[in-house]
């Protein structure tokens, strides 16, 4: 009988979800026009499966399924899943590793609010550790390849018969993977930036895709959907960081802009540290995470065995995240401490 | 490789000499354990559990000789709270020991009753106030529920006041709310009956 | 480090800051000051709880079937924390007994009501010269005011206006935010009579000793400000302290005491002390009002202004006698329109949905609300939480309300109270802002109430074992006593002569002590037996067929009466368990 208070103004969960899909799509767009549509029929496989073994799960677990099918948490993993494959994976890599980060990081744990570890970034280190090969295969953009890639060529390589094209001949490899095979060469980064995927401050083409996405998470803040905690701390101390290393030796580390527009940073800054479920809900605690984050991720690029350490790092600090509540509790009115 | 045999028994023997100086330094007076499980007992002392009282059942308990489950004051919650204490399985009470019941203040019918001070001996926490040839009354805030005063009054003058709910006492409910409606008539009510 | 900076803040501060999170929710709250406060004519029959305030119930004075008049003590307080009824007009005293009150849990509470014979005739009363009489004197009389806080906390006034030793009050706060939506009383009352507030802040100030008073008010109530500060210039008091009227930008809810402190003067009072523990003292408006009527007129606490408002035809303010049904103040709403499906008590964000309109007006009563669909939408089904932390951000009391969501759905009352449950102020910031709509206040209070409910066991417990304990130790002394005696009267008797049936002899006279205190007993019993057989009442056998149909009729009557209090009762009883 008493529900006090009586009135709502917060935005419903799929309000939100949608918002943060829209906010990706400045991203979409400017990777297909980089990369070919190939991404889009990525999007729709991965959208597919994320909804349909959503529905599977709710159903074994004797949830209802409408409401938890439309608040979009589950499209949301499979478009940010999807966009950090390589575009011309087989349609199997993305089936899997979205089955996996729903059934298993997400509806496992007890499904929305309760998965520890994002389930997107499960579903990416799932697949890099157990497909490396076809991962560490990226299309050039467009503009690079040596072979047109038509859009039927593309729906080919995604589904298998490809006529005669290999992955070899259209892939090149990415800034951060040339920069790190090349420096264990004892190339200096002045000659490695010459080569011709690096464009202006990332990758040639990749360049416009991380623009975009930054363009998209500035929408969120102003839609306050995100606080600034997460992604300052997170670009912040990725170019501290960054910056520190190059200042010191500049023929071994590349300028911070190049970490911060290359690779998963904007992205990840935005749309993927930013999920709620699986981080911390202080704003010290946001702070301290997403440093962790970038602390790690730098690490990991420069020093560890994989290109991009962005997908790791979300997943370490994500075990973080109980202590790091615990810690950063903030003052209670009235306490001292 | 002699070393480290070395190592180790030295490394006993220092650890073993801190935990038995911690161990004398730190001693707790009496068994705490016995104590731990009477802070979760009830204290209505009604002996339904077999024993004359809540301190026996602790001492029981503590020993080994009683199961978690013969209390039906302490209810569902009491069980599951000393099965957490003793590392046990959770047991549901056992019925043999009584069935817990609302909780009651036991009345005295001042018409019917003799002064015969039988109910104030048997009272386990002096709750009945009166003398020989006096009136007997009940001081219902002290009053455990435990019944035991019912079976020696000789002219039954005793009966159980189960606790009224009132504005004073009253808790708020568990919040229910359904996620799905369980049929189409109910769905329009789900909403506002948060 | 951080307390550091709070210092810092403190002091260098801006003073008029925000309120730290906070919420601000449609204010809805022009729809009820289009008109001056309205009067309700004398309805007939007023119910007056016992229950309208914080602490002891007043001790009844009348009998059923006792004339009063208007403003006659009809319970007095009892004890240190406790507050008066008065009769809100003149009448005849009809019951004593258990009526619906408007409370959360819809059960009935002890009531007088009153049949009101319009002749609203006044008791002697006569002002009192405050400025003369000595304090404690003055505090002795608030006692039979029935004044008690009329912002809706309902805490006896006298017990705020005493100041010890230990306990001094610099710094007045007069509460004029009304931060929740929906509600103008306070707003129309300043409007209107604001000279006579200042005059109960003289009289605040004269009994607290305080050296400055700051009147608070949101800034949504401009007219309101504006007369206060004309009010204030012209009051005698200006010259003697720091008089003034302080904006507050409005954001819900800075009508919280410590928050509007806080907003105030800065200062954060402790969650373990009280306000006149840091030398500050919060008072409503209509309660400073009451004081200058009781004190400069003589007028107990009879009514205070109530806001109807929502779905009715003509929403407004009114003065409503305490105990004037609700139904009254409806009506002279303009009466509600059709779709209306509920009644709130109190404001949006934190009243509560009345069990019946038949309740009656108390003194915490500021607002209806006629609510209906597309005012208040029924909520959606709530979703998990998302750990988005919005409520975190809008908690005033910079709370973790995902925490104790997740601590109090789990029953995890310990770690609750650890995350500093009972200091959460049950506001509806952290609900208003969520976007899976979970209940969290509903939760918060179930645990808290669950937490005072142990808490209270516990207590209880460990008093019985202490008394279980004493009694265990008394029967063990009163066995060594008497084994000392024996023994003593043994060596007594063996002095005297040694006879080895001296033992048994004092047995047998124990004994037989036994036996005559049994046939004692025994005869006791019978004659017990005996009298109850005897006392049955005498004019019930052997009457007359017209007098036994009458009796049946009375007593069916009163069975009818008890069945309607217990089924309606029951029914709200019922339809929360029907919730389970």
């Amino acid at each position: 009988m008493n529900r006090s208070p009586y009135v709502t103004s917060a935005p419903s969960v799929s309000m939100i979800m949608v918002k943060v899909m829209l906010a990706l799509v400045p991203g979409i767009v400017a990777y297909v026009w980089v990369f070919g549509a190939g991404i889009l029929v990525m999007l729709s496989l991965a959208s597919l499966t994320a909804l349909a073994a959503e529905a599977l799960m709710l159903k074994l677990r004797n949830r209802p399924i409408k409401p938890f099918l439309m608040d979009g948490s589950a499209l949301l993993t499979a478009w940010l899943l999807a966009l950090s494959l390589p575009p011309l994976a087989p349609w199997w890599l993305v089936v899997v590793g979205t089955f996996f980060a729903i059934v298993i990081a997400k509806q496992l744990y007890g499904g929305l609010g309760y998965n520890p570890f994002n389930p997107a970034m499960v579903g990416y280190a799932v697949l890099l550790i157990s497909f490396p090969v076809i991962m560490t295969h990226w299309p050039a953009p467009l503009e690079l390849a040596q072979a047109k890639l038509s859009f039927e060529t593309q729906l080919q390589f995604i589904f298998g018969n490809s006529s005669g094209l290999s992955l070899d001949a259209v892939s090149m490899a990415t800034p951060l993977d040339y920069l790190k095979t090349q420096l264990t060469l004892h190339h200096s980064v002045q000659e490695i930036t010459v080569a011709p995927q690096f464009g202006l401050l990332g990758a040639k083409g990749g360049e416009l895709v991380v623009s975009a996405y930054l363009l998209g998470g500035l929408y969120l803040l102003q839609q306050r959907l995100i606080t600034w905690h997460l992604p300052v701390a997170f670009l912040g101390v990725l170019a501290l960081m960054s910056g520190a290393f190059y200042l010191v030796d500049a023929t071994h580390f590349t300028h911070p802009l190049f970490h911060l527009f290359t690779g998963a940073s904007m992205l990840g800054a935005f749309f993927i540290i930013t999920d709620p479920v699986s981080g911390p809900t202080t704003p010290k605690g946001k702070l301290f995470f997403a440093a962790g984050i970038a602390v790690l991720t730098y690490l990991i690029r420069v020093y560890g065995g994989y290109p991009d350490g962005v997908a790791f790092s979300v997943l370490l600090m994500n075990m973080c995240v109980p202590l790091i509540d615990a810690w950063t509790q903030p003052r209670v009115f009235g306490h001292q401490k | 490789m002699l070393t480290a045999v070395y190592v180790m028994l030295g490394l006993a023997l220092v650890l073993g000499v801190l935990l038995g100086y911690s161990a004398l330094k730190f001693k707790v007076e009496g068994d705490p354990l016995v104590a731990r499980i009477d802070a979760i007992l009830p204290q209505t002392q009604c002996g339904q559990c077999g024993f004359p009282g809540c301190k026996p059942y602790a001492t029981a308990i503590a020993a080994g000789e009683a199961d978690i489950n013969q209390c039906p004051p302490g209810g569902d919650a009491g069980a599951r709270a000393l099965a957490d204490l003793m590392g046990m399985e959770y047991k549901p009470l056992n019925a043999e020991h009584g069935l817990p019941k609302p909780k009651s203040v036991a009345l005295i019918d001042e018409n019917t009753c003799i002064g015969c001070t039988l109910c104030i001996q048997a009272c386990p926490v002096d709750a009945i106030l009166g003398a020989a040839k006096h009136m007997h009354t009940i001081i219902a805030s002290e009053c455990t529920g435990c019944e035991l005063c019912l079976a020696p009054c000789p002219v039954d003058c005793i009966t159980m006041e189960p606790i009224a709910e009132s504005p004073d006492n009253w808790k708020w409910r568990y919040p229910v709310f359904e996620i799905k409606p369980a049929s189409p008539a109910s769905s329009s009510q789900t909403g506002k009956r948060h | 480090m951080s307390s550091l900076l709070n210092i810092v803040k403190q002091n260098f501060g801006s003073r008029t800051i925000a309120v730290n999170g906070g919420v601000h929710p449609p204010e809805h709250k022009q729809e009820s000051t289009k008109q001056p406060i309205g009067h309700l004519a004398l309805p007939k029959r007023l119910v007056l709880p016992l229950r309208q305030h914080v602490g002891n119930l007043p001790k009844v004075l009348v009998n059923v079937g006792d004339k009063v008049l208007k403003g006659q003590l009809l319970a007095e307080a009892e004890g240190n924390i406790s507050a008066a009824i008065h009769a809100p007009t003149s009448g005849t005293v009809v019951a004593i007994e258990d009526a619906l009150i408007p409370h959360p849990s819809g059960l009935p509470d002890h009531c007088i009501t009153i049949d009101v014979d319009g002749k609203d005739e006044w008791i002697a009363h006569c002002s009192t010269d405050w400025r003369k009489q000595d304090k404690t004197q003055l505090l002795e009389s608030l006692r039979d005011s029935g004044i008690v806080g009329l912002g809706g906390a309902a805490f006896p006034t006298q017990v705020k206006l005493r100041t010890n030793a230990k306990s001094h009050v610099d710094t007045l706060v007069i509460n004029a935010a009304e931060c929740e939506p929906y509600i103008t009383c306070d707003d129309m009352l300043m409007r209107e009579r604001a000279d006579q507030i200042l005059k109960g802040v003289e009289i605040a100030q004269h009994l607290l000793g305080a050296k400055q008073c700051l009147i608070g008010i949101e800034d949504n109530k401009p007219e309101a400000a504006e007369a206060m500060r004309l009010a204030c210039l012209n009051s005698p008091l200006a010259k003697l302290v720091t008089l003034k009227v302080v904006v507050v930008p409005t954001q819900y809810p800075s009508g919280d005491a410590r928050q509007l402190i806080r907003l105030l003067t800065g200062i954060e009072v402790p969650a373990d002390k009280r306000s006149t523990d840091v030398g500050l003292q919060c008072f409503n408006v209509a309660t400073l009002l009451a004081l200058h009527r009781y004190f400069d007129f003589g007028e107990p606490s009879l009514s205070r202004i109530v806001t109807i408002t929502g779905n009715v035809k003509t929403p407004a303010n009114f003065e409503v006698l305490f105990g004037t049904p609700v139904t009254e103040l409806v009506k002279a709403g303009g009466g509600v329109l059709a779709d209306t499906d509920d009644y709130i008590m109190g404001g949006p964000m934190m009243g509560f949905s009345l069990p019946s309109i038949d309740v009656p007006i108390t003194k915490a009563a500021n607002c209806i609300i006629a609510s209906a669909p597309n005012l208040f939408a029924p909520a959606p089904p709530a979703m998990p939480c998302i750990r988005c932390a919005r409520c975190a951000d809008v908690c005033p009391v910079s709370l973790q309300p995902q925490e104790l969501y997740w601590f109090s759905k789990s029953s995890n009352l310990e770690k609750a109270r650890d995350y500093n449950l009972f200091d959460c102020i049950e506001c509806g910031c952290c609900t208003y802002a969520c976007p899976s709509n979970i209940p969290l206040v509903q939760y918060y209070r179930f645990a808290k109430s669950e937490i005072i409910a142990q808490d209270r066991a516990k207590e209880s417990a460990d008093l019985a074992r202490e008394r279980n304990e004493f009694r265990l130790m008394r029967i063990e002394r009163e066995k060594q006593e008497r084994a000392e005696k024996h023994a003593q009267k043994a060596v007594g008797a063996k002095a005297e002569v040694a006879k080895p049936e001296v033992g048994s002899t004092i047995e047998a006279i124990d004994d037989a002590a036994m036996a005559a205190k049994k046939a004692a007993i025994a005869a006791a019993i019978e004659r017990a037996k005996a009298q109850k057989a005897t006392t049955t009442p005498q004019n019930v056998s052997d009457t007359k067929p017209t007098v036994e149909a009458e009796i049946a009729e009375i007593n069916a009557r009163r069975e009818a009466a008890k069945q309607a209090v217990n089924k309606q009762a029951g029914d709200n009883i019922g339809s929360k368990q029907d919730e389970k």
